[in-house]
């Protein structure tokens, strides 16, 4: 039987356009049929807090208040022109407007298609974070070795 | 997205269940019915409905 394709992709940033980026790579791939695994480092992480908004989470006063400061997946910053958050809901409705698939649709999707979600040790431990802060979907907490072995032999992207 | 939408749809229904998708003309036209057959799926109809629009009838 053929190898399934694979397309993992390092997503490190936690900027709303980089995360809408990441979820149509992975939604589109999944729908193909090609097995894909995400793996969440340090700002990606916000994409994946169970806590969509701004909340104390972490271990230590310090990791709680970035964690605040960072928020959820509800309080990702555009990359460039961001007016203090009032771009990403704008773009969103300019989304909704032009019957393009916003961030929470491509969010389901991938996770409904069977993308992969993993979240990097190292960035966790910087943030103070467990896995039960994440969304259950996150299936394991790796270091790097371990994600090198799960992409070989497939497409790694770096977002 | 709109082949990630049609394939979450057909991924809910049974075999032999019919599915309508309206689709624009262009990029969706040319590859959502191509990747709809080469999931094992069958294209039945694709039929202009209005200017740019067609729909097209899948059989899951």
């Amino acid at each position: 039987m053929a190898e399934k394709n694979k397309l993992s992709i390092i997503c490190m940033s936690g900027d709303f356009d980089k995360a809408i980026a990441v979820f149509t790579l992975a939604s589109g791939a999944a729908a193909v049929n090609y097995e894909v695994n995400l793996f969440f480092t340090f700002w990606g992480l916000n994409t994946i807090k169970k806590k969509r908004g701004r909340d104390f989470i972490g271990k230590g006063w310090l990791a709680r208040c970035f964690n605040f400061l960072l928020g959820g997946r509800n309080k990702l910053p555009l990359s460039r022109l961001n007016f203090a958050g009032a771009s990403p809901v704008l773009m969103t409705g300019l989304m909704k407007a032009r019957n393009v698939a916003t961030l929470p649709e491509l969010f389901q999707a991938s996770i409904d298609l069977g993308a992969n979600f993993y979240a990097c040790e190292m960035a966790m431990v910087v943030l103070g974070l467990t896995q039960d802060d994440l969304i259950p979907e996150v299936k394991k907490v790796l270091g790097v070795a371990s994600f090198l072995e799960m992409s070989k032999g497939g497409q790694t992207l770096f977002i | 997205m709109t082949f990630v939408k049609t394939k979450l749809q057909l991924s809910k229904m049974a075999p032999g269940d019919i599915l309508e998708i309206l689709l624009t003309a262009g990029e969706p036209l040319d590859n959502v019915p191509r990747s709809i057959v080469e999931h094992g799926f069958q294209v039945l109809e694709v039929t202009p409905v209005k200017d740019n629009i067609y729909k097209v009838v899948v059989k899951s």
